[in-house]
């Protein structure tokens, strides 16, 4: 079992941070009417084992009894849906983008099918099931208006547990439904001393320099630097200082496409790029997390006389793969206008001389 | 009749449909403020004298003409032509009306079958118990500026026809957004933001009626986070003294939490990380508020307000982050990364201030 997993507080009492909030959170299982919520914040942060904690709050440790399900669905235009849903007894869980634009036809059934079962067990807990979907940000516009309609309609008998990355992509209509509870990712310091308290657990010694660099590379993500922790202590034990923390191998690679792009501006080069970017996106990297690293490896070399114009581009090219269905034309359109900016830069400053 | 009466929103909104269903299950369930505390009378209504005035008319023999309210969200709209159906129906309200919250059913279709159908029924003029009640049904049509042209074009003549029976009360938020032939067969009614002060008053009796403890500054936080709308003032309030708990006191800070409200430490950070002209440093700095989960269209809100009002910036520069924060909370809206879109509203913050 991953450390990740292992160690993943199961109450609200073992949590690590956010004391105050998991008092909060108590508070509201503790009534009747417990309203649909809205989780966000970064990868990592911890959103999950929030939601988790809350389920056991409300339902006791059957929540934990957890099996997997393949779920059936049928569009209107008879086309089969397979989805995997994780559920308990109490709950069920499920990411409705993993069936792409079909995700309304998921949304609506699924919240269908739960509502319609009612809890029969006249003493139960409680007379509402809970409904978890995760990555809610990258639900379909359509989704998420069904989703508000059938919020209200089944209030009765299930309530939502929604979790995003980014709040912005949510509809208002939805947030205002919704309980808004944000998790802030945790510090460096908070992460150090996780990473320490497990190490302790697992009886081994963390030196402490060593603890801040993996906190360092995490990214201030916990599930991140549980990981790299861990691997470390496969590649090398016991521990040193100097260690070196192995860094994500997509990361490196978007570094070294960054690098071919900065020393050749050709036509050559674009096609070598547009292999890498291919590789990239068949190994399943997302689209918008490629543009950011590219962008900010990019940024690293370039004058600060045209970094303000590829900012710039970069967010037009942004926003167009956002709307778009492929990412690469994007991509490699961005990287175009990179080195066409890049290029001019270097000749006005050769005319100089 | 039966089946569409079911199928169809009879004369609740959304959050109504919450408690009707909640009350249907065995245990009574404590009800939601908005709900709770929405003006069960037209005199109730505040602020909104025009529209108020004209109701106590028609409560008292007059005749209603077509109405067209609109005006911003939490106004009042809903509350006064609910509370003036009560009146005008009491009881037999339900069947009295047909509420079609246009953004789910849209479409000439919804159009063409339940409102005609809706609006070809007869209505008596006396009620069940042989008191006198006006002779004809109100079709609702909530949030009517999200319809199609088309569904639109389609009321027109249903809107004349069934005057005899029907009257029609449209909500909207943007008139501009209602086709001119619909505009001019009703009679508009523009619902102003409420006042802080009333919203306060409200706010501070359900704080009594419910036990809730919470001083002035604090409701004024709230007041002043909801941009006179009361239902998301209310609904505010009512999410803070759930988190809670009971016999514990609601904070500001508690209050900024749950409405999302980005501390002004972070807008003014933010343009000073911008003044140093230092790219790198930015980045930094919008990495840390992305780790801070902050929503990035409540930053651009929130920074909108700052840079209008600040001294710090002459005209040109105000116009050209205007344009650019526009820019960038369209493309946020559109499911833009938020870290890059911020990014490029720091360089342009930075182009200002390098040309001031």
């Amino acid at each position: 079992m991953l450390w990740a997993d292992k160690y993943r507080p199961k109450d609200f009492s073992n949590l690590d941070y956010y004391k105050e909030q998991a008092a909060n959170l108590k508070n509201l299982t503790k009534d009747g009417d417990f309203p649909h919520l809205l989780m966000y914040g970064p990868l990592g942060a911890g959103k999950k084992t929030r939601i988790m904690c809350i389920l056991r709050e409300l339902f006791g440790p059957g929540v934990e009894r957890l099996k997997m399900e393949v779920m059936n669905f049928i569009t209107p235009s008879n086309k089969k849906l397979e989805i995997m849903t994780i559920n308990s007894s109490h709950h069920i869980e499920v990411n409705p983008s993993d069936v792409g634009i079909y995700d309304r036809v998921v949304v609506m059934d699924i919240i269908k099918n739960v509502a319609q079962s009612q809890q029969l067990n006249a003493n139960a807990t409680r007379d509402f099931k809970v409904i978890v979907l995760t990555d809610v940000d990258a639900l379909t516009k359509d989704a998420q208006h069904a989703l508000r309609r059938t919020m209200e309609k089944y209030i009765s008998n299930c309530r939502i547990i929604l979790c995003a990355t980014s709040v912005s992509r949510v509809i208002p209509a939805i947030r205002s439904r919704c309980l808004c509870i944000r998790i802030p990712a945790p510090t460096e310091e908070t992460i150090i001393e996780i990473l320490q308290n497990t190490c302790k657990k697992e009886d081994l010694k963390l030196p402490s320099e060593l603890a801040k660099r993996i906190a360092e590379v995490s990214n201030r993500n916990l599930r991140r630097a549980l990981l790299i922790c861990e691997a470390c202590k496969v590649e090398q034990y016991p521990f040193t200082d100097n260690q070196k923390v192995p860094e994500p191998d997509w990361q490196v690679f978007i570094k070294k496409t960054a690098d071919k792009i900065l020393q050749n501006q050709s036509v050559e080069t674009l096609s070598k790029v547009r292999e890498d970017l291919y590789e990239l996106l068949t190994n399943d990297i997302p689209s918008d997390i490629i543009f950011k690293t590219m962008l900010g490896e990019l940024l690293k070399k370039c004058d600060a006389s045209i970094s303000a114009r590829v900012v710039e581009e970069a967010a037009r090219h942004e926003h167009r793969m956002a709307q778009g269905n492929k990412a690469i034309f994007h991509l490699e359109s961005f990287v175009v206008k990179f080195m066409y900016i890049y290029q001019s830069m270097m000749q006005e400053m050769f005319a100089e001389f | 009749m039966e089946g569409f009466l079911k199928s169809g929103k009879l004369g609740e909104n959304p959050e109504k449909t919450m408690i009707i269903m909640k009350s249907k299950t065995k245990k009574p369930k404590p009800v939601h403020w908005v709900e709770k505390y929405r003006p069960k009378t037209i005199s109730d209504v505040v602020e909104q004298t025009e529209a108020v005035n004209v109701l106590e008319q028609c409560l008292t023999g007059a005749d209603l003409p077509n109405l067209l309210f609109y005006g911003p969200p939490g106004s009042g709209k809903t509350s006064t032509i609910l509370a003036a159906a009560r009146q005008l129906f009491g009881d037999m309200y339900k069947d009295r009306i047909l509420e079609l919250n246009a953004s789910d059913e849209r479409g000439i279709q919804v159009i063409r079958d339940k409102v005609k159908n809706f609006s070809q029924l007869t209505a008596s003029g006396v009620r069940p118990d042989g008191k006198p009640c006006p002779p004809f049904k109100i079709i609702i049509l909530d949030e009517a500026d999200s319809m199609t042209h088309a569904a639109q074009a389609a009321l027109r003549r249903t809107i004349e026809k069934e005057t005899k029976t029907t009257r029609f009360c449209l909500i909207c938020n943007y008139i501009s957004r209602i086709i001119e032939p619909l505009t001019s067969r009703c009679t508009k009614f523009r619902f102003k933001p409420l006042n802080e002060y009333l919203i306060i008053e409200r706010l501070s009796f359900i704080c009594d009626k419910e036990g809730v403890k919470c001083d002035d500054a604090t409701l004024n936080a709230l007041v002043e986070t909801s941009n006179g709308d009361m239902r998301r003032a209310i609904t505010c309030l009512q999410s803070c003294a759930k988190l809670n708990g009971p016999n514990r006191k609601i904070t500001i800070e508690s209050v900024l939490d749950v409405t999302g409200v980005v501390p002004n430490i972070w807008l003014f950070n933010f343009l000073k990380v911008c003044k140093k002209l230092n790219l790198s440093k930015l980045q930094c700095f919008i990495e840390k508020i992305m780790f801070e989960a902050y929503s990035g269209s409540q930053i651009l809100d929130q920074l909108n307000e700052v840079i209008v009002n600040s001294d710090d910036f002459n005209d040109k520069q105000k116009a050209v982050i205007g344009a650019k924060l526009g820019e960038v909370s369209f493309r946020l809206l559109e499911g833009g990364s938020e870290f890059i879109h911020l990014l490029d509203l720091g360089t342009t913050v930075m182009k200002a201030y390098a040309i001031a």
